[in-house]
């Protein structure tokens, strides 16, 4: 009731909702510009405190109906995505977009099932659920706790392939969703807002947050290169600030390390050279560049050169 | 192999739905074992597998003044865990390794390997990558020529290395299976020089889901990897679950004349692949 009343409260002036909500310590929801909204995750791993949310997740509003990208690291915050979305208009979710597997992306799916939306993902996502469905249910629901309670992992049912962008309509507002080969995971999606020109990249772009390879560096490194190229205004990365300013430097410093990393790691493999010394030595000029760079750096590592091993 | 350490799985207390997955997998082995059996024993795994392995004979358990093992102590990625094990003493005809036996003690399988050496390797400096399923202690047992076994062990924190989803790019690693590289610098005759030999496979370990039936992959591994110099055996590696995707075998030789290396392995549904290399 509180909350709401907080969000009543400020929702007569925008400025004013920008200042106000910021303060709604629970869940703060900003606006990145007219219809787009997201609320950014902290730069931590899930926890049963965090509930789950260190990702972005958001929403665009049409004139007839809603699209939530990513709905979330827990049924909690998907609940609470949910409510805020409720806060802010009146009309209903009709897409619930996952830009990818990774449970902070995805685990607050069941939060909007009532609605009967429309599930939207790549088209290799169902297989991606399949794969890992039964993994992250035992590591998430121990790791999240409470939080986890009541999520489910929902299917799309609508499926986007690449190199065939799937238009939605929102009313008054088309949004593109694009399906890319192997990059940050195999099955990684954006979404494209025509009207403002902003890219909701999911976890193809990371801002601040090391990124976190589950895919492919090539591929990773290939698509970041065409991505950064691409005519728009405002980005939402997958993790870190939103907006129109930070995303061109964030693009180029996201690229700096994957190519540095692939560099190094290339010249250990072509001196013969094994995963212990590649961890032990590859990018760790890098170290205070990046939020959480002890905890994945060295994974990052050790998933590259099992994969240039091969080139 | 013995079935038996499978009932030694216990060693993960806190953890329903891995017990789950390890009965799967017992289930799927066996077909007929009964799981009440294996709930009992919450201790340590370690005396249970000794005794399957290895029956009443004694083991010298601090080696490790000779005997090295290396993993990291916390598991950058549960799946691609990176073992070393070396010998500081020489590989010769009257006293050398003739198998090296690794194990898991708190994975599904905890026998993760054998090794059996040739004296003509020389030097004992081998590596592999394995998967890591839980807290566990990593150790390796030498068995000599005179019959003496010999034993070193280490600790890896790592979490679900072995229920890990199989390939971050499925795709690609379709499109590579069957693939075998040797890797190694221009060899000197009488020079020690390290090879690696890397063979592209699943080495599903039963234990993962399949992407499209629902179900579980049925286990399909790489069971011995067979490296020969002028047809004279150096290494013979047994291998289950516990090994890595794209299995990976590190060894040092040295090669006295010129000569042909061959590597050869055949996977558990008896499929094989073969690679050599002139030196």
């Amino acid at each position: 009731m509180f909350i709401r009343n907080l969000f009543l409260w400020c929702f007569p002036s925008l400025m004013l909702m920008q200042v106000a909500c910021a303060q709604d310590q629970a869940y703060p929801i900003e606006q990145v510009t007219d219809g787009i909204y997201y609320h950014q995750g902290v730069h931590e791993d899930a926890t049963e405190e965090n509930f789950g949310a260190i990702a972005n997740v958001g929403f665009i509003v049409g004139n007839d109906c809603v699209a939530v990208i990513d709905s979330g690291g827990s049924y909690k915050e998907g609940e609470l995505l949910a409510k805020a979305i409720k806060q802010t208009t009146d009309k209903p979710v009709c897409y619930v977009i996952n830009t990818h597997v990774h449970p902070d992306h995805l685990l607050g799916n069941a939060a909007f099932k009532a609605a009967e939306p429309s599930f939207v993902g790549h088209e290799k996502l169902p297989a991606a659920l399949m794969a890992r469905k039964d993994f992250f249910e035992k590591n998430f629901s121990e790791t999240l706790g409470k939080a986890y309670q009541g999520a489910e992992f929902i299917s799309p049912d609508q499926t986007v392939a690449i190199g065939e962008p799937l238009t939605l309509d929102l009313g008054q507002r088309e949004i593109v969703l694009t399906a890319y080969s192997t990059a940050h995971t195999d099955h990684d999606l954006t979404v494209l807002d025509k009207n403002t020109r902003t890219l909701w990249t999911g976890d193809l772009l990371f801002i601040d947050r090391i990124p976190a390879l589950d895919g492919s560096i090539n591929g990773w490194i290939e698509n970041s290169k065409k991505l950064q190229q691409m005519q728009v205004s405002y980005v939402v990365p997958g993790h870190g600030p939103a907006g129109k300013e930070q995303w061109q430097q964030g693009w180029q410093k996201q690229l700096a390390y994957l190519t540095l990393i692939r560099e190094q790691i290339r010249a250990i493999i072509y001196d013969f050279g094994t995963i212990d010394q590649a961890t032990a030595s590859v990018g760790l000029t890098q170290k205070d560049d990046w939020i959480l760079f002890e905890d994945y750096h060295r994974r990052n590592v050790t998933a590259a050169f099992v994969e240039l091993e091969w080139e | 192999m013995s079935l038996l350490p499978l009932l030694n799985w216990s060693g993960n207390k806190n953890n329903p739905l891995t017990s789950w997955l390890k009965m799967a997998l017992l289930f799927l082995l066996t077909g007929l074992l009964s799981p009440a059996a294996a709930l009992d024993d919450k201790e340590a795994t370690w005396p249970a597998l000794k005794q399957t392995y290895f029956g009443d004979r004694p083991i010298q358990a601090q080696a490790d003044d000779w005997l090295v093992i290396e993993a990291p102590k916390r598991a950058e990625d549960a799946a691609i865990v990176p073992v070393t094990i070396k010998s500081r003493l020489a590989q010769t005809q009257d006293h050398h390794i003739t198998a090296l036996h690794l194990f898991i003690d708190n994975n599904p399988m905890p026998h993760a390997a054998t090794f059996h050496l040739s004296p003509s390797l020389k030097q004992v400096d081998l590596s592999t990558r394995v998967r890591v399923d839980s807290y566990t202690p990593l150790r390796v047992v030498a068995e000599m020529n005179d019959g003496s076994l010999h034993m070193v062990e280490t600790f890896v924190k790592a979490t679900g290395g072995c229920s890990a989803p199989a390939g971050k790019d499925h795709s690609a690693a379709l499109a590579r299976l069957g693939k075998m590289q040797i890797r190694m610098r221009e060899a000197t005759l009488g020079k020690a020089v390290p090879v690696q030999v890397i063979v592209s496979h699943p080495n599903n370990s039963g234990l993962q889901m399949d992407q499209v039936s629902r179900g579980y992959i049925p286990a399909h591994y790489v069971k011995t990897m067979a490296i020969r110099y002028n047809d004279e055996p150096l290494i013979t590696m047994e291998a289950g679950i516990s090994i890595s995707e794209d299995p990976s075998l590190r060894f040092v030789f040295t090669p006295e004349q010129p000569g042909m290396l061959h590597t050869e392995a055949t996977d558990s549904k008896k499929q094989q692949f073969e690679q050599t290399k002139r030196l």
